[in-house]
């Protein structure tokens, strides 16, 4: 398919755009634009011709079942699509006076008070864009408490689980702190000898997704929030899975001190091809002096935005955060109201039974009830028929599913970690079933069937490696490369994915 | 509910396919003590009906730009956004789709972002854009830590001039980086090159911002010229929609170009989420933040796009990445190549031109003293209205008109100095509303 700036002619063009009898004004000589940039040129016709078929080459919830293993890729309802879209919401300037942003004041007030209820904690605040600002801003209100109580030089090390997603080591460098990992124990839960070995007064705290990303709650967690706290330690919650336990269990109630909620996961914003996500956090009592500036309040009736923090971290985003995302979720959680337990029960529910139906044909590290997710193993498969967790992936396209995430967690080998979320019916659960035990069989019988797969999707499987090497990055116009010439490999990276 | 399909003979058999007895029964392994009694304190559900009512009545307490003629700026413009925008966006595939990592799945937006990249290369004249960023303040914070890395320095030198949240993102990220900010003064409404080039000694980047916070033009080039003298990286803070008429930051010495980008294809909508750019010159690739889309070929020899250059990135290098970032901004960015497909060249330099000729017009018909003589601006410029600029924005916004920002929240001894921003969406006949309601304002 030709990008669109090879359907480019010179001379076209999509807009129309208001003209004013008013003299030119012209830009200082030596600020001047000398070229114009090579934007595409086309008519309106062509630019959406363009747009759509790139459109029918990707592939979303609304197009098919969709079990991306920590990413709850779950139905988006279409109503929170109008909603956002409200001239009150869609026109509004983030610098209007609040008398005149109160709606959106309101609204934000609320989905805070929401989910400081959902997350067992006291306060929130919704500036952080996504889950990885989230977990930085979580270690930075770590370091300004430490600091604020005189221990900010001796506390320098964040621990976190070998089944970490990767944004949590990388936050961790990002803030300055030191990293330790502790191990995973036979079960899946944090190895608490390893833990008791590693906490001390050097720790500022834990960093860790409960379940984890084995889709597995972790059995000690009481005893885990103790070892921390009798060190003076606080403790990070990852909220990626939290959509296991809405109503269920709190993280607060587990004895979490900070949390951030990933909006796009658990309520509902849709990914848009890689984003936009929301953040929020929610803390306990004692860190609420140091979240970010400013944060919404309520006087009264009155909703206002309170800049005088003096212990604030500081900002961490433009303005208040990313305002559309929160009309979604809190649509979204008002759609459910307290019956977002069943959401939660019912995702566990379709994971469970995904489980139990897939255990025979393939490995399960480890063998319990999982929570929204379960990681399996295509280990067996590989050693026995030399086909990997990335070939089941791709023979998954050919049948029209989305694959899983694969090879994450690092802990399990030729990992494949599903979840099917709570709005999956059961006839999609079943063939999605019928299809990974097909694949199952056509491993044994028919292997190159997974070796050659996908041949249904608009591309074969790419050469990344070629990709890395050439780094093409951008269209050359003239001196665009032409990288047919040279042999394509199925070159692909095994790790995919993490968080 | 809506959202669930699962009825009860459903859920009976799944129960005991699975071989428990209840629901309850799943969540075994969550330790009594930690359990959940009761039910969530949360207001009871509401129908859809019901939540489109309760929603709209929330956003009828909002005065939004379509209710109140507004000059409003300081970051956020309201620019024209193209139907075809919202059309795009609202196509399942994209809007529900996640993260490319499965490329045979993502060729549409894999291709989309390779031509957002590329975009983002021609307004800014990189060699290199991120997917990107989440805004036009984290994606500073971002360029520092690529500063910081490729000039093994740890000084970051901001002009005043470089709008306050930017400048605060960037402080509060730099406790963690390990990074001395420092900051200078304006001169007049401009950064001077060579009090910029006395901090900029020993530093690993500067950041200025073109057009800068007040809408004022600076002499970019001699600012980046500052920075490269003292082997400092020169980062430019542009507005997307000034570059078809403003020179591109990497023609004029820049090492990287970064923004907010939702002038181009976003709504206001209260600040998000919209999408930050990030740019760059090819020698910095590898240490760039967040995705890049690359181009490859398939088995067939058949050209296709991937996720590449990924060893830089968290799910890979872990605590070694370039940066943290996972979820980006990717729909916003996918809102901006449609926008500026729509614009094309011409109409970019359009809108430019059309800002820039109602800003002269706005200046001249209100008369009002300019906060800093004898400087040029796009689309966006600072006067004195002789009252606290809060007042007359009182004032003004009792008859509808919504005169601009208040500068002085961010700048001392700007009390009195309004920030007006014109966009191609204002009329000539706007601009003498304004005017009018402005002598008005500042008469009480």
């Amino acid at each position: 398919m030709k990008l669109i700036y090879e359907q480019s002619k010179p001379g076209r063009r999509a807009s129309t755009l208001p003209q004013y009898d008013l003299p030119a004004v012209e830009v200082p000589t030596e600020l001047r634009r000398a070229a114009p940039p090579r934007l595409p040129e086309l008519a309106e016709p062509e630019l959406v011709r363009h747009f759509t078929e790139l459109s029918t080459r990707n592939f979303g919830i609304d197009t098919g079942f969709y079990p991306l293993g920590s990413c709850t890729m779950k139905h988006n309802p279409r109503v929170n699509e109008r909603l956002v879209m409200l001239p009150g919401f869609k026109d509004l300037h983030p610098c209007q006076e609040e008398d005149g942003a109160q709606g959106a004041l309101e609204l934000m007030w609320r989905l805070q008070e929401i989910l400081q209820e959902v997350a067992g904690l006291h306060a929130c605040s919704l500036q952080p864009a996504a889950g990885s600002q989230g977990e930085l801003t979580g270690l930075m209100l770590m370091r300004a408490y430490f600091e604020d109580i005189g221990e900010g030089e001796q506390r320098d090390t964040i621990i976190t689980a070998d089944t970490a997603h990767g944004t949590n080591p990388a936050s961790v460098t990002m803030s300055g702190y030191k990293l330790e990992k502790v191990a995973t124990d036979a079960r899946g839960n944090l190895d608490v000898d390893d833990l008791r070995a590693k906490v001390n007064e050097r720790t500022a705290g834990l960093m860790l997704t409960n379940p984890s990303t084995l889709g597995l709650f972790d059995e000690h967690i009481e005893e885990v929030a103790a070892i921390f706290h009798d060190a003076g330690s606080l403790l990070y919650y990852d909220g990626a899975n939290l959509n296991a336990v809405c109503g269920i269990s709190r993280p607060g109630d587990m004895g979490f001190d900070i949390v951030h909620i990933n909006l796009h996961k658990t309520f509902s914003q849709p990914h848009g091809g890689g984003g936009p996500g929301g953040g929020p956090i929610v803390v306990r009592e004692k860190l609420e002096p140091f979240l970010p500036v400013p944060a919404v309040v309520r006087d009264g009736d009155e909703f206002r935005l309170d800049h005088d923090r003096p212990k604030s971290i500081g900002k961490v985003r433009g303005f208040t955060g990313p305002f559309g995302v929160f009309v979604r979720s809190y649509a979204y959680i008002r759609a459910y109201g307290p019956a977002l337990r069943e959401m939660s029960e019912v995702a566990v529910l379709n994971a469970n039974y995904l489980l139990a139906r897939l255990r025979d044909a393939y490995d399960l590290p480890y063998d319990r009830l999982c929570m929204h997710e379960f990681v399996l193993s295509a280990r067996a498969l590989k050693r026995e028929h030399g086909v990997s967790a990335l070939d089941v992936a791709k023979r998954l396209m050919d049948y029209g599913y989305h694959p899983p995430t694969i090879y994450f967690p690092l802990v399990v080998p030729e990992a494949l970690m599903i979840e099917p979320t709570e709005t999956e019916p059961k006839e999609r659960l079943d063939a999605f079933v019928d299809a990974m035990l097909a694949i199952a069989r056509e491993a044994a019988e028919s292997p190159e069937l997974l070796h050659d797969a996908p041949t249904t999707r608009p591309v074969r499987r790419l050469d990344e490696v070629k990709a890395a090497k050439r780094a093409v990055v951008k269209y050359g116009f003239e001196e665009h490369p032409d990288l047919s010439g040279e042999a394509g490999e199925a070159r692909q990276l095994e790790a995919q994915k993490g968080a | 509910m809506g959202q669930l399909s699962l009825t009860d003979a459903d859920r009976e058999e799944m129960l005991a396919a699975i071989g428990v007895a209840s629901v309850e029964e799943l969540f075994r392994d969550i330790p009594a003590g930690v359990r959940f009694r009761g039910e969530l304190d949360l207001e009871p559900a509401l129908s859809e009906p019901e939540l489109v009512r309760h929603l709209e009545e929330l956003a009828a307490k909002n005065v939004d730009t379509t209710r109140e003629l507004s000059f409003l700026g300081a970051g956020i413009y309201d620019h024209y956004v193209p139907a075809v925008v919202d059309a795009v966006l609202q196509r399942g595939e994209f809007l529900t789709a996640y993260t490319p990592y499965q490329p045979e799945m993502s060729q549409g937006v894999l291709q989309a972002i390779f031509e957002y990249q590329t975009a983002i290369c021609e307004l800014t004249g990189m060699d290199v854009s991120n997917a990107s960023g989440y805004d036009g303040t984290t994606v500073a914070a971002d360029a520092c830590f690529v500063a910081k890395h490729a000039t093994g320095r740890s000084k970051i030198v901001l002009a005043e001039t470089l709008a306050p949240q930017v400048r605060q993102v960037v402080k509060t990220y730099a406790v963690g980086f390990g990074l001395e900010v420092v900051e200078v003064p304006h001169s007049g409404g401009t950064t001077d090159p060579e009090r910029l080039a006395a901090a900029a000694s020993g530093a690993a980047a500067v950041i200025f911002q073109q057009p800068n916070v007040f809408g004022i033009l600076e002499d970019a080039p001699a600012l980046a010229a500052a920075a490269n003298d003292a082997g400092a990286m020169a980062i430019a803070h542009v507005d997307p929609v000034s570059l078809g008429v403003l020179e591109a930051p990497g023609n004029y010495g820049c090492a990287m170009a970064i923004g907010e980008g939702q002038s181009a294809g976003n709504y206001q909508s209260y600040a998000g989420p919209h999408y930050g750019f990030l740019a760059a010159k090819a020698e910095y690739t590898r240490r760039l933040p967040g995705r890049i889309i690359g181009e490859t070929t398939d088995l067939n020899g058949e050209r296709g796009y991937v996720l590449t250059l990924q060893t830089r990135e968290q799910h890979i290098r872990r605590e070694k990445a370039t940066s943290n970032i996972t979820t980006n901004q990717t729909l916003l960015a996918l809102a901006g190549l449609v926008h500026l497909s729509w614009l094309g060249p011409q109409g970019l330099r359009e809108v430019g031109e059309t800002c820039m000729s109602l800003g002269a017009y706005a200046k001249e018909r209100l008369g009002l003293q300019p906060a800093f003589p004898g400087t040029a601006t796009f689309k966006e410029f600072a006067v004195r209205v002789g009252r606290p600029a809060r007042d007359v924005i009182r004032d003004a916004r009792a008859h509808g008109v919504h005169p601009g920002y208040a500068i002085g929240r961010g700048y001392e001894g700007m009390d009195d100095v309004l920030l007006i921003a014109v966009t191609e969406k204002r009329t000539p006949a706007d601009i003498d509303r304004l005017a009018q309601v402005l002598a008005e304002a500042r008469a009480r």
